[in-house]
């Protein structure tokens, strides 16, 4: 099983059944207070479900940090038609890895989370769509549902409740464009994975046209325990906007990269000192990527003081986005950092819109040739330039993403970008390397 | 009609998936298995053929250049035959931060190939690939679906040679 030494710091409520034996299957789910939530909400009218993931202050922990319960109540319920629920695990955000371990050691308390959704909406089927690399977790959970249909807790009439829920997996094709909500939808109809213009927004015109509730894997694997300990408890954990544990994936120049669950609200430098157990060799933190590479990063400077959840990030004009912490040492080319992250964004630009397709494109053949040593320093202040048109101005948040870290990069770091002018190579590294497409 | 009129036919597990899958939407709604019916299908003829773009335009009821016009879009779906085993070295981020770029250069010279490109006895295949969600077990590649984590030079050369000798 695929999982790092546990540290003594963790909070552990979405990873609790994490390295117990038979940790994904229905009897240990069943034998550790697995599907109690359920039965339990099933007793309770919609709204008092709703109310209570309300109270969880639970956000939504794709990256965009919404609250859940609020998108939830903006479901139509008394809609003539079919409604859906949808799970995104379509993780693809450079540096996070959380909802492959949730679904991975524990797919029943995810089926949990989707059936109690679907209590509060008045959905009856949903579908998990699972990235397409992420192949022998859509395994994993095709044996999960079998068992609990086998066993009772999908399909008709659940242990008597009367609910019905058919639950499907479905896989993707290799496309970080499909972690979009409205793509997402896109690719599940058989489509391209271009956004859809919002409004109308998924919980009204969402899945086959129909209201649709749409969350991250690591959003439905937290409503058990807020169902089952209630949300006051869940809330208590964290902060005052933000509720519960984070599953946070420590990624780069720590000694101990792994994924972690902690309370929300958790000190970075503890974070990065004692979970993470410091930097690699000794050295000095130079950046900091708070939740996946579309983050603005965060210099040593500015983490004085800092806690992991939205508003103590936000105020530091960055993100906590889905969880992927990205550490980078002393030693690492701020620029080459830049140019990696650009090379991914243009190509996973849909290309539905021009800004971002345009944009993405043209940053990676200036990051491109500045890494070779052939920027000239007028393209500094162009980086800026083209970033900020790009923001704020494209369909759906890629554009944003790609422009946000190289913005970042380009304020906080300008001397390296200057370090790289006149033919010098780059000065950690003498490599002159090509650069793929 | 626009499809060749041959029709494809495929293993009993794979029948089985199709089966279900063209259950598991609404109505009305087969398109949706579209995605899912090109990937497990790849995996059982190699690639993405002319024939299996026409075989499941026919079974979920859209034209073959609609097929076409969405298996473009995904990076997994690919046209041209890969190698018996497709390895994807992950450069992005998380991983370049542990040397993942190095670990794809290493691969590059150990086969002689690059990227996408397929070693002459069809055997391995290569790809630089982005994120593959094990940012935390970096650097990360996949073999076919098989995650192989914290991968050094050495043990890159052992799982090159492994496959080298597999069937």
């Amino acid at each position: 099983m695929l999982f790092n030494e546990t540290s003594p710091l963790e909070t552990r409520v979405l990873s609790r059944r994490f390295g117990m034996p038979n940790s994904a299957s229905l009897a240990t789910y069943l034998a550790t207070e697995g599907y109690q939530a359920f039965l339990k909400a099933a007793k309770m009218t919609p709204e008092q479900i709703i109310e209570e993931v309300k109270v969880s202050n639970l956000r939504g922990r794709g990256g965009a940090g919404f609250p859940t319960g609020m998108k939830w109540s903006f479901v139509p319920r008394t809609s003539p038609k079919p409604k859906y629920i949808v799970v995104n695990a379509d993780e693809s955000e450079p540096g996070t890895c959380k909802d492959r371990v949730l679904i991975e050691n524990d797919p029943h308390q995810l089926i949990e989370g989707v059936l109690i959704a679907g209590l509060a909406v008045d959905a009856h089927a949903g579908y998990i769509y699972v990235r397409g690399e992420y192949r022998y977790l859509i395994e994993v959970l095709d044996q999960a549902i079998a068992e609990a249909y086998a066993k009772g807790w999908l399909g008709k009439n659940i242990q008597g409740t009367g609910f019905d829920f058919e639950l499907y997996t479905h896989s993707g094709a290799g496309a970080y464009e499909c972690g979009e909500e409205s793509a997402l939808l896109e690719s599940l109809e058989g489509k391209r994975g271009v956004p859809r213009i919002r409004p109308p927004f998924p919980a009204v015109v969402g899945a086959f046209q129909c209201p649709t509730v749409l969350n991250n894997v690591e959003t439905f694997c937290a409503v058990p325990a807020i169902l089952r300990d209630g949300g006051a408890a869940f809330a208590a954990l964290g902060v005052p906007k933000a509720g519960g544990t984070k599953m946070t994936c420590l990624t780069g120049h720590v000694n101990k990269p792994g994924v972690y669950e902690l309370k929300l609200g958790f000190p970075v430098k503890q974070m990065i000192e004692e979970v993470g157990g410091g930097i690699r060799n000794g050295k000095k933190l130079k950046a900091f990527v708070p939740g996946g590479s579309s983050c603005p990063v965060l210099t040593a400077a500015e983490l004085e003081g800092a806690t992991m959840d939205y508003d103590s990030i936000a105020s530091r004009k960055s993100m906590l986005g889905s969880g992927g912490v990205i550490i980078m040492d002393e030693d690492t080319c701020m620029v080459k950092a830049a140019l990696r992250i650009m090379r991914f964004y243009a190509h996973e630009s849909c290309g539905w819109c021009i800004p971002c397709r345009e944009g993405t494109t043209w940053l990676r053949k200036i990051l491109m040739r500045f890494h070779a040593g052939q920027g000239v320093k007028s393209d500094i202040n162009l980086i800026g330039d083209i970033s900020k048109n790009m923001l704020g101005r494209t369909f759906c948040p890629l554009g944003d993403a790609a422009a946000m870290p190289t913005l970042s990069i380009v304020e906080k770091f300008r001397q390296e970008f200057e370090d790289h002018l006149n033919g010098k190579p780059c000065p950690w590294e003498h490599a002159n390397e090509t650069v793929g497409v | 009609m626009w499809c060749s009129g041959r029709h494809m036919t495929f293993s009993p597990q794979l029948e089985a998936r199709f089966e279900k899958l063209l259950t598991s939407y609404p109505p009305g709604r087969q398109r949706s298995a579209m995605i899912p019916m090109l990937i497990y299908a790849q995996d059982e003829v190699g690639h993405i053929t002319d024939e299996l773009v026409d075989e499941v335009a026919r079974r979920v009821g859209v034209t073959p250049l609609q097929v076409n016009e969405v298996l473009s879009y995904y990076s997994m779906l690919h046209r041209k035959p890969l190698g018996k085993y497709h390895v994807q070295v992950c450069t992005n981020i998380s991983c370049l931060l542990r040397d993942g770029d190095k670990l794809y250069e290493h691969a590059c010279k150990k086969l002689g190939i690059g990227h996408k490109e397929v070693t002459d006895d069809g055997q391995i295949s290569l790809e630089e690939v982005e994120c593959i969600g094990a940012c935390s077990w970096a650097p990360a590649i996949q073999v076919n679906y098989d995650f192989h984590h914290q991968v050094t030079p050495g043990k890159l050369d052992e799982i090159l040679d492994t496959l080298r000798k597999k069937p």
